[in-house]
């Protein structure tokens, strides 16, 4: 089966300083993939270089490619809007627009304009993949900026999942939550990976453990190691990545 | 022989207590005076009838009028290109010598006295254009005269926008323009509304550039290139040339409750954003 | 917005953004071109320093006038500035914050005030204070430098305490520790760090003070002749274009856009200075 990512000797750099440096790696399609590593290691660099948010950085420059179903999505031609349609982003932080529940989740749709006739629909269906329509459902039209943490990161992923993505990219989602809403999360994510292709940045090697099917462990801008989460968390080829993973540094 | 420290920080504390309080007091008095002498000549009737006898008696109806639509003009056309100069600048660019020039111009613009952009207003508007002095000619004007103010606020309102907000919309997939119009913008709507407001205050108190672009007719304007006579206008020329002191102050009067009302919801408006974003 | 794409959309707004500066070219452009040739024709020495202004009989001299603006300017900067500076230094650093934060805005809105208001009030209260206490005709330079004091002060307050809050607090308590009281640490730290702000917002008012208009026409007296003494009557560079424009035709007319001319470099310049204190203090920091 094809990857659903083919990344070939992607580096990334910021006004001449290489921030990620020659990563080879193959994301298969509906998996959950965990990327792991201490901080600074270039996990996010990684992450927003498979949505080309990295451009938005002045001084930024890529190398490699990477390939989404087979294309390359650095081609100068490529779509970048449509990418990001196709590939979603949840932040570590929770940014809820200052706008009401349901408008927060339609925002995406609602840029491309199709898809007026089912917005109440769609909004319903995200909420309820996020784990979050129960709790909302009778006030979709009041403040967003009202809901708690947990619920706001969830409103995020709700919001990315109404745009029909083909992979959703989560950078430390659950870094700021408690664990109740991170369990949620995490099962919200356990679920989605039968339709979706998830890759998911932890610091939190036990969340990795808990639910990816494959990691990869990025050092210093390096892809050290990368394969089942099984083989990686009991039997790693690197030494580096037995360090960290039994919490020797990081 | 040297004043001990104490002595000095008393004395410093009066001198400049008494310094500030001078200022506040000078300018209490001001506002004081005009309201105490021009109160009692206002009234609806005073407010809402067209003068009589080259102003010496009637009221100030036109006027207000006037002062009304010369802002309303000016505004109309400064706040497009104002808030579009300052997207452009936060959204569209990196600093570079091309938004260096750009400022430069736009404080450079700041800077000219009233005085000039009446001459410029005459000679373009008035005389080459040949909008002749009409309200038209004034609005054009005042519009050159407070696009830096519009500018400059929409400037910082649109910075104060989170920077999280833009990444988020981008990431959804919605282009630059898209994230401008329904994220950046509403986010720095109140901000630009200020700076309308501080816009439209000038320009109601300006009066060079009005009487050398929009005359001074006493007749109730009805059409953008009639001339007419703003409140501001009406006061220099009522207290100039002796017409009627007791109209004079009672134009003043309305003129000052009106800039400090403007004034004052611009400053709400301000700190309302302020306290929102803390 | 589909049709123009988001390349459109940049170039408009690029257009857009040179709104400003080409306003100002427009400005400069048609004030030059009817001030200029007439400078150049009657000579710029006897436009500039002669003191013959008889526009019946073709002579245009503006020296009276060009020392009745720097006297008045300057004037209106010795009363404004001081009391200013004094104010914001007390309101930042001798008054609890609460109290600075009510009364800043305040002094902002008495910018507000038109300025033929302040012209009217120097009429009718401070010229015959001016008449009965030091004689000649009240309307006089003294008058035209109160009142234009009296109006620059709320930008020099404002900008000056926008500078002084800039200081850092590590300034101040650096200086406070060391067993000094806040008037000690106000004149010898504070100020100091806060000076080029301060400058700044000065200029900017010399600025102000030099393009007003309405006020000096009511209240300065408009005679055309060189000042001796703080009583006479003088007619500013401002007040010379406001009151003749009205009726100028031909030689006379481009004789005061040359006015303006004049008046628009000596602004610049004073703009252009005041522009490169403040971008040093924020620099700075």
């Amino acid at each position: 089966m094809d990857p659903k990512f083919d990344i070939q000797g992607l580096s990334v750099y910021f006004n001449r300083v290489p921030y990620l440096w020659s990563v080879h790696l193959g994301v298969p399609a509906n998996r959950i993939l965990g990327v792991i590593g201490p901080s600074g290691s270039g996990k996010t660099t990684f992450l927003r270089a498979l949505n080309r948010m990295n451009e938005l950085e002045p001084g930024s420059h890529v190398e490699g490619s990477v390939l989404l179903d087979g294309q390359d999505i650095y081609h100068p031609r490529y779509d970048v809007v449509g990418l990001r349609k196709k590939v979603g982003m949840v932040f570590a932080l929770p940014v809820a627009l200052p706008m009401s529940i349901y408008d927060n989740v339609i925002y995406g749709p609602r840029l491309s304009g199709n898809q007026r006739h089912r917005q109440d629909e769609l909004v319903e269906i995200s909420l309820r993949e996020a784990f979050l329509w129960d709790e909302v459902k009778d006030r979709l039209k009041t403040s967003a900026l009202r809901l708690s943490g947990g619920q706001q990161q969830r409103l995020c992923l709700a919001r990315t999942l109404a745009l029909e993505p083909e992979v959703i990219l989560l950078d430390e989602p659950c870094s700021g939550l408690d664990p109740i809403s991170t369990a949620k999360i995490e099962e919200a994510l356990t679920l989605l990976k039968e339709r979706y292709t998830v890759i998911l940045v932890t610091n939190n090697t036990k969340q990795a453990a808990r639910i990816s099917d494959n990691a990869a462990f990025f050092l210093m801008g390096e892809l050290v190691e990368a394969g089942s989460t099984e083989k990686i968390f009991t039997m790693p080829g690197d030494h580096r990545t037995n360090d960290y993973i039994t919490g020797r540094f990081g | 022989m040297r004043i001990p420290p104490r002595l000095t920080q008393a004395g410093a504390f009066f001198i400049l207590g008494s310094a500030t309080l001078l200022t506040l007091a000078v300018l209490a008095f001001i506002i004081g005076f005009v309201l105490q002498k021009g109160l009692p000549v206002l009234s609806l009737r005073f407010l809402f009838t067209n003068p009589q006898d080259m102003g010496r008696a009637g009221g100030i109806f036109p006027m207000l009028v006037g002062s009304v639509l010369l802002p309303v003009l000016a505004v109309t056309l400064a706040t497009p290109l104002g808030v579009g100069t300052a997207v452009f600048l936060t959204e569209y660019t990196r600093e570079s010598r091309v938004t260096r020039l750009i400022r430069f111009g736009t404080d450079c613009l700041a800077g000219i006295p009233s005085i000039i952009f009446g001459l410029f207003g005459f000679i373009f508007f008035v005389t080459t254009l040949h909008l002749g002095w009409s309200i038209l000619s004034g609005g054009l004007t005042l519009a050159f005269m407070i696009l830096p103010t519009i500018i400059r606020t929409s400037e910082e309102a649109v910075k104060a926008v989170p920077k999280s907000f833009r990444e988020v919309s981008f990431s959804l997939g919605a282009t630059r323009w898209q994230t401008v119009r329904k994220v950046v913008l509403p986010n720095a709507l109140p901000g630009i509304v200020t700076g309308i407001m501080l816009g439209v205050a000038r320009s109601i108190e300006e009066t060079a550039v009005v009487i050398f672009t929009a005359g001074s007719s006493l007749r109730l304007p009805t059409s953008l290139l009639d001339s007419t006579r703003t409140m501001a206008v009406h006061f220099y020329i009522l207290a100039r040339e002796g017409i009627s002191t007791e109209n004079a102050y009672g134009t003043a009067a309305t003129l000052v409750i009106l800039v400090l009302a403007v004034n004052l919801l611009a400053y709400w408006l301000m700190n309302r954003v302020m306290a929102k974003r803390s | 917005m589909k049709l123009i794409g988001e390349k459109g959309v940049r170039v408009i707004l690029l257009g857009i953004a040179f709104s400003a500066l080409s306003a100002l070219l427009l400005i400069a452009l048609f004030i030059m071109s009817e001030g200029l040739p007439f400078m150049f024709r009657y000579g710029l020495k006897g436009f500039l320093f002669s003191s013959e202004w008889q526009p019946d009989i073709g002579r245009f001299g503006i020296f009276p006038m060009i020392v009745a603006s720097l006297w008045v300017t300057l004037g209106a900067m010795a009363i404004g500035a001081p009391l200013g500076v004094a104010g914001a230094v007390f309101l930042t650093e001798f008054v609890p914050r609460p109290v600075m934060r009510v009364v800043k805005p305040t002094t902002e809105l008495l910018a507000g005030i038109p300025s033929v208001v302040y012209g009217f009030i120097g009429v009718i209260v401070l010229a015959p204070l001016i008449r009965g206490h030091f004689g000649g005709p009240g309307l006089s330079v003294l008058a035209g430098s109160v009142v234009l004091g009296i109006m620059i002060l709320p930008t020099v307050i404002s900008i000056s305490i926008d500078s002084i809050l800039a200081v850092p607090q590590s300034y101040r308590e650096g200086s406070l520790a060391l067993g000094a009281t806040t008037w000690q640490t106000v004149h010898m730290v504070t100020l100091k760090a806060a000076r080029s702000g301060i400058i700044a917002s000065i200029i900017l008012a010399m600025g102000r003070a030099l393009g007003e208009t309405m006020a000096v026409i009511m209240v300065a007296g408009n005679a055309v002749k060189i000042p001796h003494s703080p009583l006479d009557s003088v007619r500013t560079l401002t007040a010379n274009i406001a009151l003749e424009m009205g009726y100028a035709t031909g030689l006379h007319r481009q004789a005061l856009f040359a006015t303006g001319v004049v008046l628009f470099v000596m602004i610049m310049v004073l703009n252009i200075v005041a522009g490169l204190a403040i971008r040093k203090r924020v620099g700075k920091r």
